[in-house]
């Protein structure tokens, strides 16, 4: 279909941004990745990645992103199912008081985070009164609380939007051939719900990959994750951007292989959910 | 049908995006035609900037910029929050800011890679009519090692490092020395520097290294030293330090003079040393090559050493000042109480010699890589407690078997219809 020039105008300035601003640092990484410092092509930077820690920065890495992803998926789904039982009035009243932890600065939630499991903090405090205490600042748990915290809005969202499209029809037809309410949800809302679970898994755990601010504030620096390690070779006391772009497209492509076999094993061709996002 | 009824929308989707375009078109174009800008570029917290009632410097500038020329001035302030962040900044080029504030090791760095204009503030005051505050600086401040012609940069500020600690659980023979942050006794109580070259000097100065040495060898004995104190740091902090000393959540932390005040303030209980030996430091103010207005720029240095805005600055931020006008004012000293003045200018400092000593240098980038690897070295060494991935490997098995099951009962599904 030939589009219309207005219709081209409309899609240009989209275009011209994608080009600019996706593609064009895209590049820029590839190349600075393969090259020295002195800008003659090399591999020095992408199999030092396979010396030393960096292997198991990225373990770590993986395996908190894994855990909290996990977490979120836990509160999540149950979450979303029942913002669907509720009249439209309360949905929209629910769904309003998700978001706005979003629309805090995710700073200010780390810091406050922070104060809260701290050992003087006000878990502890009143912990406290009644004789208890338990240690959770700067230890790899409370970085995972802070994950799930900035990000679980990001995993009910998709799936709240796919579990809302599902026809009524689908669940009545199954309830007429006998399904009990259990096997309406594991027959029927589940499996139409997983382009939703999938989307959501996407959105949560490629960012907690690569997250740095709340490894920082939350672990006490203790432990490092690939996120502060990029970070350090942009800011830190040795410049080295070509190590750092090494970082940042392996960590790319091995979301992207994580991502990809997740699509492939959970393809639900006989869907007709809508994936949101 | 749908096709028709869809155009005038489409035209009018059309219509507001180019009216939208031309709006912003208008409004890029209308802004700074008249007045005049400069962009100012210093750490968080590093200027008497207004708040909580006192002086002003950004206003004040504009006041006196426009009373100087009849122009109209507006300032862009920003902040940073380590000299690594500028240096990465201004490293990337064109920065398009006009007054800079680094530390002298940074300043040293960025002389030698040419990225500084060099300054003439008597000229361009000449040429303004404005008076020229360059003889305020001390004689004890002129001529440092990171820029010996003062060339290049004006002193803002100095200070050292020292050990800030609570004085309702640290005994008060445990202090003096940097032995306090391998004590035992304050296991997990302790703080350290989140950057690699303070961190590293606490060890330097423990042992008695050079803190610019280039011999990987005497790194590696300070790295040893670090990761032996590994078990007993709580966590490895830069500004969180604050909110975690005054809080009473960590008992011991190095850090620098001018914020043991900031936290005084807020916990009484915190007392303050410097051991010995122990790093120092000068902030300065320069002109990046670039500076869209290099005379501006030069003209707020000058008059950041004016009188009224250099002590409220001083008031404000705690550290101490290389400006006569500051040092020597009677009302400052009162202000700061006495207390204060002691710990922060000390009558037996000798600051050319301490300086030579102490200071952080810039190393070559060799070493600094050899650092910047141990450092990580550090940070990553100990890492996570095996559960985690004990939990990690246990949630990974069972979605591939999650998975594994749904692509088989699909494969299944799909061979029955």
């Amino acid at each position: 279909m030939k589009r219309s020039l207005a219709q081209r105008s409309v899609i240009a300035p989209h275009v011209v941004w994608s080009v600019l601003f996706i593609i064009a640092p895209l590049l820029f990484m590839l190349f600075y990745a393969f090259t020295g410092p002195d800008g003659s092509f090399t591999f020095e930077n992408v199999s030092r990645l396979f010396t030393g820690n960096y292997v198991l920065i990225f373990v770590n890495s993986l395996c908190l992103a894994l855990i909290a992803t996990v977490i979120c998926l836990i509160i999540a789904y149950p979450l979303a199912y029942v913002f669907t039982k509720l009249t439209p009035k309360w949905q929209k009243i629910c769904m309003l008081l998700l978001m706005i932890p979003l629309w805090m600065n995710f700073l200010i939630t780390t810091y406050s985070w922070m104060t809260i499991l701290e050992d003087t903090g006000i878990i502890n405090t009143i912990l406290g009164k009644i004789g208890l205490s338990v240690h959770m600042i700067n230890t790899p748990g409370a970085v995972v609380v802070g994950m799930v915290f900035c990000y679980l809005p990001y995993m009910v969202l998709p799936i709240y939007s796919v579990m809302s499209g599902i026809d009524h029809k689908l669940i009545e037809a199954s309830q007429d051939l006998g399904a009990s309410s259990r096997q309406v949800l594991t027959k029927v809302v589940l499996p139409l719900s997983v382009p939703g679970v999938i989307s959501g898994i996407t959105m949560v755990f490629v960012p907690q990959v690569s997250t740095f601010y709340i490894s920082q504030k939350l672990g006490g620096g203790t432990f490092q994750l690939i996120g502060d390690t990029i970070e350090s070779y942009f800011t830190g006391v040795s410049v080295n951007y070509h190590f750092g772009a090494a970082l940042s497209l392996i960590l790319m492509v091995l979301i992207i292989i994580s991502m990809g076999v997740m699509n492939h094993f959970a393809d639900p061709e006989d869907v007709t959910g809508r994936p949101m996002l | 049908m749908k096709n028709t009824s869809c155009k005038p929308l489409r035209k009018a989707s059309v219509i507001l995006a180019a009216l939208l375009l031309a709006a912003l078109i208008a409004v890029l174009c209308s802004c700074g035609q008249e007045t005049d800008k400069v962009y100012i570029y210093n750490l968080g917290e590093y200027l008497a900037d207004g708040s909580e009632g006192i002086f002003d410097c950004i206003s004040g500038f504009e006041e006196y910029y426009e009373e100087l020329t009849g122009r109209k001035l507006k300032v862009y302030y920003t902040t940073f929050d380590s000299n690594e962040d500028l240096y990465a900044k201004i490293s990337g080029g064109a920065s398009g800011y006009d007054v800079i504030f680094p530390s002298d090791y940074m300043v040293e760095r960025l002389i030698s890679e040419d990225l500084l204009l060099p300054i003439d503030i008597e000229a361009t005051c000449e040429k303004y009519g404005a008076e020229c505050n360059l003889e305020n600086i001390g004689e004890q401040f002129r001529g440092l090692y990171y820029d010996p012609e003062d060339a290049y940069s004006v002193p803002y500020t100095y200070g050292r490092v020292g050990i800030i600690y609570n004085t309702n659980y640290v005994d008060e023979e445990d202090l003096g020395g940097w032995d306090i942050l391998w004590n035992e006794k304050y296991k997990g109580k302790i703080l350290q520097f989140n950057s690699a070259r303070d961190g590293f000097g606490t060890a330097q100065y423990h042992l008695g290294i050079d803190v610019n040495t280039t011999d990987p060898e005497e790194w590696q004995k300070c790295l040893d030293l670090l990761l032996e104190q590994k078990s007993l740091v709580q966590g490895y902090v830069n500004d969180e330090v604050y909110n975690k000393m005054e809080s009473g959540e960590a008992w011991i932390a190095p850090y620098y003079d001018g914020d043991y005040f900031f936290m005084l303030d807020v916990n009484e209980d915190l007392g303050f040393y410097y051991p010995e030996p122990t790093n120092v430091f000068v902030d300065t103010m320069c002109v990046p090559k670039g500076a869209p207005d290099k005379e501006i720029g030069e003209l707020f240095i000058n008059y950041m050493l004016s009188e009224e805005p250099a002590i409220a600055s001083a008031e404000f931020i705690y550290y101490a000042s290389p400006n006569s006008v500051v040092y020597e004012s009677e009302e400052y000293a009162e202000d700061m109480g006495e207390e204060v003045m002691e710990v922060l200018y000390p009558e037996d400092f000798d600051m050319q010699a301490e300086f030579e000593k102490n200071a952080y240098r810039n190393l070559d980038p060799a070493t600094l890589e050899i650092i910047s690897s141990m450092w990580e070295e550090l940070k990553i060494s100990g890492g996570m407690p095996t559960h985690v991935y004990i939990v990690a490997a246990v949630l990974a098995i069972v979605i591939a078997a999650a998975l594994a099951v749904m692509a088989v009962r699909s494969r299944k599904r799909s061979k029955w219809w």
